[in-house]
């Protein structure tokens, strides 16, 4: 560890499959870095406290709150947004279902919501309304008043189910 | 909102991180998961010159039964506590509280040892710790120790730790056949701040319950016990132990509950867990 | 139901008709990748980023300000004070002449030598980075003197309470007194008046796209461009040109994707004036995004009322009279250019509004105070009017023993009533409150829940049923603001232009705020034009590119909105039918357009394709017949003139439990009449939204501040939104009602959900503790007041139970 209180850091880390190599502040939070370094503004910004979930991302696999990880905490790691996400067209069915259902209206909660879905998805074969409720908990939407979501969530459950047979 | 600058530096073992906070004292902060920290940085109510990153030292995300302890070291985080298996063995108060933690992206990032060290009083895992009468090792400039639990919070924010110290690991006793553990608590929202919660374990003794810790959150400056609630519930009158909490508990009220609220709430509480420490199967 | 029609080919018999469809939004494929275009996301050349230092306290003297070591710090660009930015931008006061009386001062951009809440902007820092500003902002010393702080509003008007603006006179915005009918001798011969004391919390929108603009003033061509998250952006142009001393042509708003709106984003906001300014006085590119915390602080806030209320029952059920006393406080001015005045205006309108009750009386009084203002916030003055009333009736309801289902069917206006008039003069021109409750019931199937109801509570289990009946003002005319002297239009337009592939673009006045106003301006043009919907591309928000008109607040997007698209869309089919009978030499009448062809009337034979008549027109203009010129645009506008506003009406049924302080929704029913529904899915998902955001008023929003001024829970963990877990799934139905208005026959749906849901909850908690005693009207319906009730119940002796277990001791 450096005696020295350096304030700014050379970055490696692979956002949506490709490799980054910046220079970042310290006090960057990763939402910040991915908006304003790396452009992906798909990541939005809703409170910066850790609360309103818009800035949910995938690291490693999982979802954490952009806001709430400095950038230079990524060093090494994989990192996913909306926008990786809605290339590869891992949840394209997700973000169908979201589109069918109108499960979304300004739009701003929804890449964090789709993130935050996608993750219960990926860990629960078939959670109820309840469940998916609880999941989705940490993601303020102001629009829709969630039910839409939920209904969304589930079709793409049950498309997910169906093209399984 | 966005931080004041800072610097940062990554320690990679307790000793560097040790001789660090040593080094700058009041000026530099510990990061672990940072989902309390990072807020507080954002909104500039915390302003650390340095930020030390335990992140990258290894050895401290193991969870493993030492002894006739489980050890969880600093690094684990909620979400992989949750799912591995000897918690839900060893601690299963863990495994119950766990689920009432903010979020899951929150629970991915957040550990059990920052939760501890940081001593919110409205948090849950000061008050499991408390109610386990788990021992929390620590680190610092004269060496490592051992504080139990009951010796740890002291106050708002406020704990054994010294200003060069790290918390470097949480010793929970193993759960054993007889042993009962509760936990419930009220919250607005699910995943907010508890208004009052409850952490409970006790020893089944044929009918009644002996050893039983009692730790409330949300209801003073930091987990408390509620000592006298203890003692009624071990002599089996449960409504002598919710009466007791008059004497135990002192909490303020604050925007989402009244004083009044909140001691009305613990006793809900107290027979809720008591319910879950009777009945609960072996 | 049914109405004559004036057309004789309506929206809903057009051969592939896309009106009522759940049509698919063409935004969503954007939104849902992460390609949304918000403001907060724009960045331009030379941009550089304002944060401004705001007044910590909710009064003070700004004795200096000590500037010095910000200017030099590293990134900044300008340091700019409420009296520097006071040359660039004029001050306003927010009043307009019909509300009578009605009284603000002026507002600067920033404090010129007073704060006046806690939040007002002091100085400005523009630096290249937020971050760098924000560093920046904590270098600057200001020398406050506190002044005091008036911040109870049921205190502001005692003599002993300081003046906030000592010119006004007094801290009375407005006063606002109406006697319908003859309510004192209504009251002197009921059996039974009841009363009842109602509040309401402080709630603020909380968008979850935080306010945000972009002000970029070209030196070169004199043109200020504002990205601007707005609902209104030809009235902000206005406002913009007014005070920066442009013209308005010289102004362009644009406004792409808006991360919510919610009427707090139709306001004129001074930190957003000063950013323009700003923008001009450094003839560059200035951004500010609202942060979080300022958000709490600076963006409107609404309700905050406190009403004394009186309801004269006859035994048999009747309501012979309502009455209100309504105190609302405002903060320090009145918001310009809509005023604060009009949710106060509102209650006094609509409390009583669904009963055939003509005696009424109403005062109602709005006062100043050091608070953040308040202003128009979605169903504007609706949650309050609807629960003091339907409050008030159930409590008339259970004095006399009646079933609150007996009550609203005993007086609500009879469906065959209409047109007719509310007490206060409210022209309704076709309700259904009998038919929606009806089918409420069946949707819910009430005995069915009354039965489990009162099963579950012989076991302890404390569970509620409660309804609220409501009236919406939607389609709103001049009558709103542009009587009162405000340059907000009330009209909507739309062109219509089809190019020479055949491909249709509209550019509507009416603005996108996620509700889905493009698609419903699609589907209304693809019908009217007769082609298929993918053709058809909508462009909304940009003053430089659409017609002029209002926008989206009031409820108005689909209703005026839609009817000026179907009313262009039919434009430019009788012009492209005229074209193709000039090509097919065929007499037009006997020519329509369908499925994106010209085809034979009578046989559906496609005789043209719209390509190559799109090509004839613009690319062989020279093979028409001499004299013939083709017109491919259609321009219409429109603005309701039959009645001043369409009413809307509904009713809302809350099914929830009540166990230690907490409540639990367990099922949420809509019945909605908002006239002919132009797509279902967006309606129905404007309801839902709706609701959850009048739930959160009952159960959980509430800004709460200290007796300093202090807001105490300015941070989403502590302002609590609702989430997803603890909200119920909503089911909504439908009754059809159109508006004669116009050929659409649409109303409004945007608010009924918000108007009705806070009264059912209320009723529904009310319902459920009644075996207690207690009776809660003071919202939102916390842990702390609940159980405070149950407390107070068992003390005063209770109803008719022992205390059951979760009583408070």
């Amino acid at each position: 560890m450096s005696a020295e209180l350096e304030t700014v850091f050379d970055l490696t880390l692979t956002v949506n499959g490709v490799a980054h190599h910046e220079s970042v502040e310290a006090r960057r939070h990763l939402a910040d870095f991915l908006r304003e370094d790396l452009g992906l503004t798909g990541t939005h910004i809703g409170c910066e406290h850790g609360v309103c979930g818009a800035c949910t991302v995938l690291m490693d696999g999982e979802i954490v709150r952009a806001c709430l990880t400095l950038a230079v905490q990524c060093e090494g790691r994989h990192i996913e947004t909306i926008e990786g996400l809605s290339d590869s067209g891992r949840i394209a069915g997700l973000q169908e279902a979201f589109r069918t259902r109108n499960a979304l209206q300004c739009g701003y909660c929804t890449p964090g919501m789709l993130i935050a879905a996608s993750a219960l998805m990926d860990i629960e074969p078939a959670p109820d309304r309840a469940e998916i409720r609880e999941h989705i908990s940490g993601n303020y939407c102001r629009c829709t008043g969630y039910h839409a979501i939920v209904d969304a969530v589930e079709a793409a459950l049950a498309a997910r189910t169906e093209g399984a047979r | 909102m966005k931080p004041a600058t800072f610097a940062y530096a990554r320690a990679q073992s307790v000793a560097e991180a040790v001789a660090a906070l040593a080094a700058h004292g009041d000026e530099a902060r510990l990061i672990a998961g940072g989902q309390s920290l990072v807020a507080m940085l954002n909104m500039r109510l915390s302003a650390p010159r340095l930020l030390i990153d335990i992140n990258a030292i290894s050895g401290l995300s193991e969870i493993a039964v030492e002894g006739d302890g489980l050890r969880i070291g600093a690094l684990v985080r909620y979400t992989q506590a949750l799912r591995a298996p000897l918690v839900a063995r060893h601690a299963p108060l863990l495994t119950r509280a766990i689920p009432h933690i903010a979020h899951a992206a929150i629970r991915n990032r957040g550990t059990l040892g920052g939760s501890v060290a940081f001593a919110d009083p409205a948090a849950e895992m000061p008050a499991c710790i408390l109610a386990l009468g788990a021992d929390i090792a620590i680190s610092g400039p004269d060496g490592a120790r051992v504080v139990a639990a009951d010796d740890f919070f002291l106050g708002l924010y406020e704990t054994a730790l010294g200003p060069a110290d790290m918390l470097t690991g949480l010793n929970l006793p193993l759960h054993g056949p007889d042993r009962r553990v509760g936990f419930a608590e009220f919250a607005r929202r699910h995943g907010d701040y508890a208004m009052v919660g409850l952490a409970a374990t006790a020893t089944a003794r044929g009918a009644g319950l002996g050893d039983v810790r009692l730790a409330y959150f949300s209801m003073g400056p930091c987990a408390v016990r509620a000592r006298g609630a203890e003692q009624a519930l071990e002599a089996g009158d449960l409504d002598a132990a919710v009466a007791a909490l008059e004497a135990d508990l002192d909490p303020t009220g604050d925007i989402h509950a009244s004083r009044d609220t909140k001691m009305h709430l613990a006793g809900v509480l107290l027979r809720r867990v008591a319910g879950q420490l009777s009945e609960q199967p072996q | 139901m049914t109405r004559d029609v004036p057309s004789p080919l309506t929206a809903l018999d057009r051969p592939n008709s896309y009106i009522g469809r759940a049509v698919p939004r063409p935004n969503l494929a954007r939104l849902t990748e992460g390609r949304g275009e918000y403001v907060s996301d724009l960045v331009l050349p030379r941009m550089v980023h304002v944060v401004y230092v705001r007044s910590p306290h909710a009064h003070a003297r700004i004795r200096a300000i000590d500037a010095a070591e910000a200017k030099r710090a590293k990134g900044v660009v300008a340091v700019v004070t409420g009296r520097e930015l006071a040359e660039v931008c004029t001050p306003w006061v927010g009043v307009l002449t019909h509300m009578v009386g009605l009284k603000s001062a002026p507002q600067h951009a920033m404090a010129v030598d007073r704060a006046c809440w806690q939040g007002e902007a002091v100085v400005a820092i523009v630096a290249r980075t937020r971050a760098l500003a924000e560093d920046a902002a904590e270098l600057v010393e200001i020398d406050y003197e506190p002044l005091p702080a008036v911040t109870d509003m049921m205190t502001a008007l005692d003599p002993q309470t300081p003046v906030i603006h000592p010119a006004l006179g007094d801290n009375l915005a407005f006063e606002r007194n109406f006697t319908g009918g003859d309510p004192a001798a209504a009251f002197a011969a009921a059996d039974h008046v009841i009363e009842a004391d109602f509040g309401f919390g402080r709630h603020t929108g909380v968008t979850l796209e935080p306010r945000a603009m972009v002000a970029d003033f070209n030196a070169g061509t004199g043109r200020l461009t504002a990205y601007l998250g707005t609902q209104a952006p030809h009235m902000m142009q206005n406002i913009l040109s007014i005070h920066l001393g442009m013209s308005e042509q010289q102004i362009r708003v644009v406004c792409k994707d808006v991360g919510g709106s919610f009427g707090i984003k139709v306001h004129v906001y001074a930190d957003e004036m000063a950013t323009a300014a700003l923008s001009k006085l450094l003839k560059r590119p200035v951004k500010f995004v609202a942060d979080r915390l300022e958000s709490f602080l600076t963006d409107i806030h609404a309700r905050d009322h406190r009403l004394k209320g009186r309801i004269a029952v006859k035994a048999d059920g009747t309501i012979t009279a309502f009455e209100i006393d309504d105190v609302t406080g405002i903060g320090p001015y009145s918001v310009y250019p809509r005023t604060s005045a009009v949710e106060a205006n509102q209650v006094v309108n609509l409390t009583g509004g669904p009963y055939a009750c003509p005696n009424y009386k109403a005062r109602a009084r709005v006062v100043f105070q050091n608070k953040t203002v308040t202003c128009q916030y979605r169903a504007v003055g609706h949650p309050i009017a609807t629960a003091v009333t339907e409050g008030l009736v159930d409590l008339a309801a259970r004095r006399i023993g009646m079933d609150p289902v007996e009550i609203r069917r005993k007086n609500l206006i009879r469906d065959d009533a209409y047109p007719c008039a509310s007490a206060t003069g409210l022209k309704f021109e076709a309700l259904s409150h009998h038919a929606a409750l009806d089918k409420l019931l069946a949707m819910m199937d009430y005995p069915k829940l009354r039965a489990e109801q009162a099963a579950l509570r012989t076991k302890g289990i404390h569970r509620g049923i409660g309804f609220a009946s409501f009236i919406e003002i939607t389609n709103p005319g001049a009558a709103f603001y542009g009587v009162g002297g405000a340059r907000i239009s009330s009209q909507d337009g739309a062109v219509v232009r089809m190019d020479a592939t055949g491909a249709v673009t509209v550019q509507t006045s009416a603005t996108e705020q996620g509700q889905g106003t493009e698609a419903v301006i699609a589907q209304v043009v693809a019908t009217a034009l007769g082609v298929p919907l993918d053709i058809v591309r909508v462009i909304s928000g940009d003053t430089d590119q659409t017609p002029y008109g209002g926008g989206t607040w009031a409820s108005r997007a689909a209703g005026i909105g839609g009817e000026a698209a179907w009313q262009a869309g039919k434009a430019l089919r009788a012009n492209v039918v005229a074209v193709a009978g000039a090509i097919l030499q065929a007499d037009p009448d006997s020519l329509d357009v369908r499925g994106g062809a010209v085809v034979d009337a009578a046989s559906g034979r496609e005789r043209l394709s719209l390509a190559e008549l799109g090509r004839i027109v613009y690319f062989r203009p020279d093979t028409l017949p001499p004299g013939f010129q083709a017109e491919l645009m259609a321009v219409r506008h429109y603005v309701p003139r039959g009645y001043p506003f369409a009413f809307t009406n509904g009713i809302q049924a809350s099914y929830l439990e009540v166990e230690d302080g907490f409540v639990k929704l367990l099922g949420h029913w809509v019945v909605e009449d908002c006239g002919t529904i132009l797509n279902p899915q967006l309606v129905d998902e404007q309801v839902r939204g709706g609701v959850v955001q009048g739930l959160g008023g009952a159960l959980f929003e509430q800004c709460v501040y200290d007796a300093e001024g202090q807001m105490q829970n300015a941070s989403m963990a502590d302002y609590l939104v609702p989430m997803a877990c603890e909200m119920p799934d909503i089911q909504v139905g439908h009754i059809v009602s159109p508006t004669a208005d116009s050929e659409l026959g649409a109303k409004g749906a945007g608010e009924a959900g918000t108007a009705g849901a806070p009264a059912a909850v209320m009723n529904a908690i009310n319902d459920a503790l009644a075996p207690f005693g207690a009776t809660l009207t003071e919202m939102p319906f916390t842990p702390d007041r609940i159980l405070s009730a149950l407390k107070q119940a068992r003390q005063r002796g209770g109803a008719d139970v022992a205390a059951p277990a979760g009583t408070p001791a």
